[in-house]
C-alpha cells in the first residue's frame, strides 16, 4: 500500500500543493490536512510545509504552534511517526518544541532565494535514510529567517547524537555549524530550510530532492 | 486595569544582524559615538488584574509561553495602573 502523507495547511502556507505533487510523483498518497482540525486522519507521515503560516506574525511559527492540529502532530511524533518540517515548517517545529534551537534572521539580512549545495551529514533520519553520508544535493532555499541558532550544549548534543542531517556547502544564512537540517533524537522528526519538493523534477532544474522525499515515503511505508 | 509595555529583546550573545546593520549605517549619517545598537520589539496592551503583582505574574506567563522564544529572546515587562 502506498504511504499516506498528510500535508498541514495553515492560513499562509504556500508549498502544500508542491509537497503533495512531489509525494504523488514518487508513488505516495498525499492529502492536505487543515490546521484547525483536532485530529489527523489515518496517516503514515506528516509534512509541515513552507510558507508564512498565520502571516509569520510575532515570529515565524509562533502562532502556528498553537493551531489545534499541532497537538495531534505532537502525539503522532511521540508515537514515532515520521514528521518533516520544510522551511516555515521547520520554524513551526522548533517553536512547538519538537526540535531544539531557533531560526533567526539571516546573517546579512538578505532574503535568500536560490539553489544551494548541501551535503548529507547523517542518514539516521526518516528524511535521509536512503541517501549516503557525503552525498551532495542541489536544492533551492527560499527564506529570510533560516539562520539556525542554538546554545552550545544543544549543538554538542546534535553533533554527538549524529542529528545534523544536512549541511550547507557554502553557508547562505549564517547558520551555526552550517546546519541546513536537523533531526530529533529518534530520527523520526526532521526540520530543514531547503525545499526538496522544488527539486523533485528535472524540469525544475534538479531531482536531488527525490532521495529525501523518497526516504520519507520508505520510512512512512515501514511504519504502515 | 493595568497598562503593560513588554520589550522583547534578543538575548545577550545572540547575534543581531538588524542592530548591526543599523549601527553600521550611523557614521555615514553623521552620528558618531553610538555603540551597541540592538533592535527588538515593543508590545503594548492592557490587562485586568486585582493588583500589580498578579498583573505582572500573568504577563510573565504570557511572555514565557508566547511573546518570546526563550531560545533567542527575553523580555522586560513594565506595568502601571491605567
Amino acid at each position: 500500500m502506498a504511504a499516506r502523507v498528510g500535508v498541514v495547511l495553515f492560513p499562509g502556507s504556500n508549498c502544500e500543493q508542491d509537497v503533495a505533487e512531489a509525494v504523488r510523483a514518487l508513488g505516495g498518497q498525499a492529502e492536505v490536512v487543515w490546521h484547525g482540525d483536532q485530529a489527523l486522519p489515518a496517516l503514515d507521515a506528516v509534512v509541515v510545509p513552507g510558507g508564512f503560516a498565520h502571516g509569520d506574525y510575532l515570529r515565524p511559527g509562533a502562532i502556528a504552534r498553537f493551531s489545534p492540529i499541532m497537538a495531534a502532530v505532537d502525539r503522532f511524533a511521540a508515537e514515532g511517526g515520521p514528521v518533516v518540517g520544510i522551511c516555515n515548517g521547520f520554524q513551526v517545529l522548533t517553536e512547538a518544541g519538537l526540535l531544539p534551537g531557533a531560526l533567526q534572521k539571516n546573517a546579512g539580512l538578505k532574503f535568500v532565494c536560490r539553489t544551494v549545495e548541501l551535503d548529507v551529514a547523517s542518514t539516521r533520519s526518516v528524511l535521509t535514510a536512503e541517501a549516503e553520508v557525503g552525498q551532495r544535493l542541489r536544492i533551492p532555499v527560499n527564506h529570510f529567517e533560516g539562520n539556525y541558532t542554538c546554545d552550545d550544549t544543544t549543538l554538542q548534543e546534535l553533533q554527538e547524537g549524529d542529528r545534523i542531517v544536512l549541511r550547507y556547502v557554502d553557508n547562505p544564512n549564517g547558520s551555526v555549524d552550517d546546519i541546513a537540517g536537523i533531526a530529533n533524537a529518534g530520527g523520526n522528526v526532521v526540520g530543514l530550510m531547503p525545499h526538496p519538493e522544488r527539486a523533485a523534477d528535472a524540469l525544475l532544474g534538479s531531482e536531488d530532492g527525490r532521495v529525501l522525499l523518497g526516504s520519507l515515503l520508505a520510512s512512512a511505508a515501514a511504519t504502515v | 486595569m493595568f497598562a503593560v509595555l513588554v520589550e522583547v529583546r534578543l538575548r545577550e550573545g545572540i547575534a543581531d544582524p538588524e542592530g548591526t546593520t543599523v549601527e553600521r549605517s550611523l557614521p555615514a549619517l553623521g552620528f558618531e559615538g553610538i555603540d551597541g545598537v540592538r533592535v527588538g520589539k515593543a508590545i503594548r496592551f492592557t490587562v485586568e488584574a486585582d493588583d500589580e503583582e498578579s498583573a505582572r505574574t500573568r504577563v510573565q506567563e504570557l511572555c514565557d509561553r508566547f511573546l518570546t522564544n526563550p531560545v533567542i529572546e527575553d523580555s522586560v515587562i513594565m506595568v502601571e495602573a491605567a
